[in-house]
């Protein structure tokens, strides 16, 4: 790991821990610099009864290069956590949205990107402030992606190793 | 040495004895001899151009350009941009990027709406594109320290440092470190060169060249320029390509229409050797093949790799005693060992009956007549019929090989008798010239029966086969010279022997290359089958 990516980590980690995580977003995990995971709590939406959990990797060029980001499906300390029904979201947990590829700029941060996350889960979310790119957007309807089933079938383990290409973001 | 040998010397400076220089001048069309390129080559050398072929009337017009060309190029296109519009050398290769270095689409553009192209080229960052031009000409973009700066990305720098940063016209200042991470990410790791953006979000200002060179080492800045060099040479429209050849980095210039195919083979010859075609991208000469025929005819090979894998075979059997025969040199004229039997390595024929009238090596003959109607003995024939043409045209690839391994060892013999004998370097040159020769004139050969294979049996076909089996039988015996033992005592003699049947073979090579090419140009062959269009 880069002496950027540690140094920025370290920083964003502190004031993670100082000034706390937004509303509705907690760390579950940070021991390893290189991996985080946090509760995301959708409330005001249809997936607010869900159990989500993402997962942030970072690679050694952060925050150049964006994080592989993902809803973490199965057991974590005790919960079972489950990706949410989600046009722009893939049943193995893996996430279409420009903010994490093309639109990434290291300007933002990992607590950007959870908002940005939770937002899309949200009715009350309309327009995506950070990119003019077509992002996650608010959803009335709990629906799989369309190409959910041949995607899931040969996906890479990493998020960062599909070329995405946006979806439609009117759905 | 005989005074013949200083007489040698003499013409030898362009790589051949009088006589070669005699049939040169006799010939109209000297681009088929490669002699002419090379000589062009050390006149480029020295005055420092492109190199332009001596061209005949089935040659196309092109030029070789070298790396430092493609750079002037690129700058003097810059400058004409320049000078039209007024605008900063780097602002106009931004431009001329985002248009693919097509400057009559770039002028008509931009003289409809200036403002509205710098910005969506990325040189308008702020609300009046006038002004940012403005405050552009006015203060470069430069490095610059800043007192009690923090940076937003890495949060180097605190009240009381002062940190090295870098601000695009677009304002958003960060530090110079994390600049030139940006840019090493882009450049080495995404192998982006046409355009690379400010860090912030939703900013599209473009870093021009020479803000990148401020901010990342000299050798990311290098494959920076290499990558731009390949873009501009990817982009351009006026028909330019790198050669194939390994680790050349030329490209050539060349322009051909689709239409042209049909009559014409834009074969290129780089100033490194290596032949390719304009037309269909191939990386060799195939003429006399047109590029549909060759497009055909390896897709087809492709296809039938496996039913044909067998005549690859280095050994094959004596037709007479069933002795096992290795092949060890391209002539195709074998004799047997135990037997001394004289037969062919491709028909497997007797080889005294080859070069009659009576008979023809090169020309499929359907023996099975007119019977033939059932579809089995149909797709027999058939099979049959392209295993002729492939044997043949497989042969001719592996023999140049075999020749060529023939003439390493010879080589070595070469180096040897001049070094215990009188013999000179130039002396033994006469082999080289010969094996090149050959080399040649096995891939015409090869091309040759490609294109026999698609055509209609008619009486064109048939001079067409009868200049192939003259050059065919022309190199078989010059290959045959080559296999002959070389000693001090015998090499004169030799030399003026394969002197004269080099230039026999180059002959044939002409009289057939010409005769095919203007038959292409006259229409005068007929296909049995649709020849794609390539265009
Ligand atoms: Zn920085
Ligand atoms: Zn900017
Ligand atoms: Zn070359
Ligand atoms: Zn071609
Ligand atoms: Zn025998
Ligand atoms: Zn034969």
């Amino acid at each position: 790991m880069s002496f950027l990516a540690t140094k920025r980590l370290s920083k964003e980690l502190k004031d993670l821990n100082d000034k706390g995580c937004p509303t509705g977003i907690q760390l579950l995990q940070s021991d390893d610099l290189h991996k985080w995971i946090f509760e995301l709590e959708a409330y005001d939406s249809i997936y607010s009864d869900d159990k989500l959990a993402l997962m942030f990797r970072f690679s050694g060029q952060y925050p150049i290069d964006s994080p592989a980001v993902q809803f973490v499906v199965g057991e974590l300390e005790g919960a079972t956590y489950k990706a949410p029904v989600h046009p722009h979201v893939y049943s193995n947990g893996h996430i279409c949205a420009s903010i994490l590829s093309d639109g990434w700029s290291p300007v933002l941060n990992v607590s950007a990107v959870c908002l940005t996350i939770q937002s899309s889960m949200s009715h009350e979310f309309t327009q995506p402030s950070l990119s003019s790119h077509s992002v996650l957007t608010s959803c009335k309807s709990k629906q799989l992606p369309p190409d959910n089933d041949r995607y899931v079938a040969r996906a890479p383990e990493n998020p960062k190793k599909t070329r995405w290409e946006f979806h439609d973001d009117t759905v | 040495m005989s005074d013949d040998s200083d007489n040698y010397m003499d013409a030898a400076s362009f790589e051949g004895s009088d006589i070669v220089e005699d049939y040169q001048s006799s010939n109209p069309s000297e681009a088929f001899s490669d002699d002419d390129v090379e000589i062009e080559d050390n006149e480029a050398f020295i005055v420092n151009e492109p190199v332009k072929p001596k061209k005949s009337k089935f040659d196309v017009d092109y030029k070789v350009y070298d790396i430092n060309d493609i750079i002037s190029n690129q700058q003097s296109e810059t400058e004409q941009v320049c000078s039209i519009f007024g605008l900063q050398r780097q602002d106009a290769t931004i431009l001329l990027r985002h248009f693919g270095w097509n400057r009559e689409k770039l002028i008509e553009r931009y003289s409809e709406d200036p403002e509205r192209i710098l910005k969506q080229v990325g040189l308008a960052p702020g609300t009046s594109a006038s002004a940012q031009s403005d405050s552009r000409a006015n203060s470069p973009v430069r490095l610059k320290r800043v007192k009690g700066f923090t940076c937003e990305i890495c949060f180097t720098g605190s009240e009381d440092t002062s940190t090295q940063t870098l601000a695009l016209a677009c304002g958003h200042r960060f530090c110079s470190d994390c600049w030139k991470m940006h840019c090493e990410e882009k450049i080495s790791g995404q192998g982006e060169s046409r355009k690379i953006e400010c860090m912030q979000g939703d900013c599209q200002t473009v870093m021009s060249e020479q803000v990148i060179s401020q901010v990342v080492p000299e050798y990311i800045f290098q494959r920076y320029q290499t990558l731009a060099n390949k873009t501009y040479v990817e982009d351009n429209r006026r028909g330019l390509r790198f050669c194939p050849g390994p680790d050349c980095g030329n490209v050539i210039e060349c322009q051909v229409r689709g239409s042209d195919l049909e009559s014409l083979i834009p074969i290129v010859v780089c100033k490194c050797g290596q032949a390719s075609c304009f037309g269909c991208s191939f990386s060799g000469d195939h003429r006399p093949a047109l590029c549909g025929v060759t497009k055909l005819w390896v897709k087809k090979c492709e296809d039938d790799s496996e039913t044909a894998n067998w005549i690859s075979a280095n050994t094959k059997e004596c037709p007479r005693c069933h002795s096992t025969i290795e092949k060890n040199g391209g002539c195709n004229h074998m004799t047997c060992r135990k037997c001394r039997h004289e037969w062919c390595w491709i028909c497997m024929g007797d080889w005294s009956a080859h070069g009659t009238s009576y008979y023809n090596c090169n020309r499929f003959e359907d023996k099975s007549g007119k019977d033939a109607r059932d579809g089995q003995q149909k797709s027999r024939v058939s099979l049959e019929r392209y295993l002729h043409y492939y044997n043949r045209f497989s042969n001719h690839e592996q023999s140049a090989r075999l020749d060529q391994e023939l003439y390493a060892k010879t080589e070595r013999k070469m180096d040897e008798m001049q070094r215990s004998t009188s013999l000179t370097w130039i002396e033994v040159q006469f082999v080289k010239k010969a094996v090149e020769t050959v080399t040649k004139c096995r891939m015409t050969l090869k091309w040759t029966y490609a294109m026999a294979y698609y055509l209609d049996r008619n009486s064109m076909t048939e001079l067409f086969e009868d200049n192939q089996a003259d050059l065919e039988k022309a190199v078989e015996n010059l290959s045959e010279l080559l296999e002959k033992p070389l000693d001090v005592e015998t090499i004169p003699e030799l030399r003026s022997q394969m002197q004269n049947a080099t230039n026999y073979v180059k002959s044939r090579q002409n009289i057939l290359l010409e005769d095919t090419l203007q038959g292409h140009m006259e229409d005068r062959w007929s296909y049995h089958i649709t020849i794609p269009s390539l265009a």
